[in-house]
This record gives structure tokens, sequence and C-alpha cells, in this order.
């Protein structure tokens, strides 16, 4: 067993390791990230948007160095039935702050940059290990147990991912969170000419689009699905609920397929050729899942502790997975200017947290998970909307309608009571 | 619109590491096919196949490491799920 003790042992080098090992070693802590992939990023993916606000605090000005995209200046949200689409469009030609801004990004860039600036400051590395085990001793973490050799640490920082198997055999995360609280994310990465992209989105040079899709994309289940512009590229892909995906009539997979030739998508990516086929779960569930965030020597950082935000018209996971990464080396700091590395010790973490945006966020939105579980929302609505925007687009020679008898008749057929009962529900928790 | 999906063509241009002999995902003897369908479905990268005597074929080669059918059915139908070993598996050069 090695001699030597490091201040925090991180397992994961994705962003909230990355960014825990950057905040600990630039304040002078001794800190080592294990990650099990050959390279930062290399075992991750994002639909992929990145909200700047919470980096930008940490690396002020990073936009300037880090390997972005394109930052988002188009947002649409288009209701999708199998053969119609409604959307609603949103340009922003305003002039934003640098906490306002937003970019897409692809993992196996940026990760290895937020790597590199936690190794300038100070952080070591190390790659191609997998983390087996965590040591304890009298029920307090100690260290870790990666391919055969054991580390000692004052602290270990978990930051290992949406399925935290290490957090599992400490018991601070249920080893089987239910599956109606998860879903799956499938993403094509497909490489368009940079002016190809610009025409079919309507972008100027250096600006993106985030378009996201409710309805048919994931069959009616819970779910929609995603555009993301890059610069030579486009991430393509859907998230579904996997709660009822034993009754679904479609794959996965097909569903992708089936997203990808729809008559509204396809000319979007024709031509288009295919350089990457990723997937991932995604925690869905809000608050609802949030685990035991700190134990004895030991944090939970990132998507391993549930911090995600589908609110419908964004998806966050990153800005969160930052927060909290830095919110959890700050407390190891804490605990090393204190000598004490107990959960007591490291308790700042939770205050942190519930201080910062992203339990408040949690906490505002805590309904949601339940409301997007209403199948109307994926199935029902987008019929709705489509079948009002043709009635009032259809001119057949036929008499017309007044514009209100055409909508009520629309909406009749989800029902009175449904749209009441569905708005007030909608409203209240969002 | 329905094309028949070819997960495999897909796979084909992801870079894999793949550590043989070491499955890191073993399914139980005879599983529960009401918990094995939902995989069929759910499998992003279509691992979870059924012949056409209806008996399953799985490899864990080609695994996105999404961590889905842990989720999904976890002890019910999987006799183990584990990371590959450090350097092996997936390798996202974009993500």
């Amino acid at each position: 067993m090695s001699e030597e003790s490091f201040d925090a042992i991180i397992v994961g080098a994705g962003l909230a390791g990355c960014v825990a090992a950057y905040v600990l070693a630039k304040a002078g802590a001794d800190v080592l990230v294990i990650e099990r992939g050959n390279y930062a990023g290399s075992k991750n993916m994002t639909g992929g948007r990145l909200y700047a606000h919470s980096l930008e605090s940490i690396i002020p000005g990073f936009a300037k160095e880090a390997p972005l995209e394109r930052k988002v200046t188009k947002e649409k949200v288009t209701f999708l039935t199998d053969d119609t689409g409604v959307t609603l469009d949103y340009h922003n030609g305003r002039e934003q702050t640098s906490v306002e801004e937003s970019y897409t990004l692809l993992r196996g860039d940026f990760d290895q940059w937020l790597m590199a600036k936690a190794e300038e400051v100070g952080a070591q590395f190390i790659t191609g290990i997998r983390v087996d085990e965590i040591l304890t001793q009298d029920g307090k973490v100690i260290g870790v147990k990666a391919d055969g050799d054991e580390l000692l640490s004052k602290s270990v920082i978990l930051a290992e991912g949406v399925n935290p198997v290490l957090a599992e055999q400490l018991g601070m995360v249920k080893p089987k969170v239910k599956a109606d609280v998860m879903a799956v994310g499938v993403k094509e990465l497909i490489e368009l000419p940079q002016e190809v992209i610009q025409d079919r989105f309507n972008l100027n040079n250096d600006e993106g689009c985030a378009w996201l899709f409710a309805g048919s994309p994931a069959n009616g289940l819970m779910g929609g699905g995603f555009i993301y512009t890059n610069k030579t590229s486009v991430s393509l892909g859907l998230v579904c609920g996997l709660h009822d995906i034993g009754t679904s009539s479609k794959t996965v997979p097909q569903m992708l397929e089936d997203f990808k030739n729809h008559s509204m998508i396809k000319p979007l990516i024709e031509g288009g050729k295919l350089l990457e086929y990723s997937a991932h779960v995604v925690p869905e569930a809000g608050i609802h899942m949030v685990p035991q965030l700190v134990g004895d020597g030991v944090l939970i950082t990132g998507d391993a502790a549930g911090f995600c935000l589908n609110i419908g018209y964004t998806v966050r996971g990153m800005d969160l997975a930052i927060a909290s990464g830095e919110a959890a080396a700050k407390a190891v700091l804490t605990a090393r200017e204190n000598n004490d590395f107990s959960a007591e010790g490291l308790s700042s973490y939770q205050s942190l947290l519930e201080d910062s945006f992203i339990m408040k966020d949690l906490k505002l939105y805590k309904n949601l998970p339940e409301f997007m579980g209403n199948p109307r929302i994926f199935n029902q609505y987008p019929k709705m909307v489509a079948d009002i925007m043709q009635s009032m687009f259809t001119v057949d020679g036929s008499a017309s309608q007044p514009l209100r008898k055409t909508i009520m008749k629309h909406c009749k057929e989800v029902g009175y009571m449904n749209l009441i009962k569905d708005g007030i529900k909608g409203v209240t928790s969002i | 619109m329905s094309e028949i999906v070819n997960v495999d063509v897909k796979l084909a241009t992801n870079k894999f590491h793949v550590d043989e002999g070491h499955q890191h995902i073993i399914l139980k003897d005879n599983p529960d096919m009401n918990e094995y369908r939902k995989l069929i479905n759910a499998c992003p990268a279509g691992l979870y196949k059924l012949d056409e005597d209806g008996s399953v074929r799985f490899d864990s080669a080609g695994c996105l490491e999404c961590g889905t059918c842990k989720f999904l059915c976890g002890d019910t139908i999987l006799e183990k799920w584990e990371y590959p070993r450090g350097t092996f598996g997936i390798e996202y050069r974009y993500g």
C-alpha cells in the first residue's frame, strides 16, 4: 500500500471530476484523478449544450480558449407527429453577457481541454485505470483500489457518472433506481460541410441552433428528440423514458432511425456522414433521485448525484455537474483546513449545494418529472396542435368555420377536462 | 417512412477496444423473457437478440456502456454488470 495520502482522489475525469480537480489543485491541495477511459471524455457523451455560467465563474473567459463548437443563438421547439411538425422558433440577436451564453460542444475535445487546465494548476491524472473498489476503514472512506493497487486519500470525490457503481458499493445510492425515473439517450454525430449547416439551419458564421422535439421521436413515450449544430457536424438524437419500453412497438434504435427519416428532418441531414453513434442513460427524476451526498471521507457529484434538469424546453446537466464539482472541492478545502474529513467535516458540500442554483432549481421543478410522465404530452398534444394548424392552413373550397370553433373541435378530442387539468399541473410545475 | 435500422452498421463507425475473453456483462441462464424483451427494445446497441428458434443471443462486444440494461433489469436478468477494465470498451472520439 502506498504511504502517500492525497487530499482527494477523484473518480472520473468528466466535467464534475475535472472541475473539482482544478479548484482543489489551484488552492494547493494534493489531488489525483483516476479515469477508466484512455483520455478524459472518452467515455462521455452529451446531447450537447453547455450553459456557460457555472464554468465562467470558475474559469472566467473560458469560452475564448476552450474547444467549443457554436454559440447558441437559435432555439427551436417542435411538436412532431409522424407526418407533421409545428415549431416555435426563436432567434436571439441580442448581446449576451458571458454568463448568459451557451455553447454546443463535443465531450471528446472539451473534457481533454478541461483536464489539461486542471493539470496546469497541479492536479495529477491517471487514465486507463478502472477503480474497482472504495477502501474503507471503520466505516470511513480511506482511498481506492484500482488495478490491484491501493491508493490512500483523505477524501474521495465520486464523479463516476450516471451509473454510480462505486456509490452503490458504499450503499449511498440504491443499486436499482426505479426504471421509471431513467431515460436512455441515443445520438448520431453526422458530418456535414460548414456552409451546408449554416444554410440549412439559417445560421451566421459561428452561431448555433438548439432544437428540441416533443412527440413522435420517442414513439409516444416520455422523451423527445434533439438536434444541436456543431461546426462541421450535427448532433442528432433522442431521449426515451424507460418505464414503458417493454410495451413499445419500436426499439430505441428504430425510433432514432425513424426520427432521422421524418420528412421534416431528412432534408436537414441529407448527404451527411455518420461519424459516431453513442448512447447513455439520463437521470430524469430531478430531486427525487438525489442520493445521500456526503459520507465519512466521500462526496458524490454530477450525474452520479442525479444532478440533471429536464424541463421540456431546456435540458441541463453539464452546468450542474460543473457547479457540483466546484462545491465538492470547496467542501474538501474546508475539511482540509480543519483537518476533519468526516461526514461532519465535509458537510459544507450540502450547504453549498442548498445555497446554489442546483438545489434551488431541482426543488423548483420537483413536480415536473411526474408531470412529464403524462403520456398525453407526448402523443395527444402534438397531434392536437398539428390538427389545429392543418385546419387553419387548409383551404379546400368548403365553407370556412370561425377559428375558435376549429380550435375547440380539436381541443375536444383531447378532452376539455384533461386540458384544464394538465394545464394547471403544467403551469404549477414549471 | 420506416426503414429497418441496422445498428451494426452504426456500431462499426465507433472505436472499440474489445477485451477479448472478458465479458463485462453476463446474462443469467434462462433469463425471464418479459425482462429480456425490454432489453431487446431498449438496448441502443441492439445487443440483446432473439434467434429464429426463440433462443437468446447476447454478446457484450459493441456495448456503448450506457447502463440501460442495468437500470432496466438489474439483477432480475443480469448475472454480472461491470464496466470493462481500464482502457477497454467504447472510446468516444467525439462524444
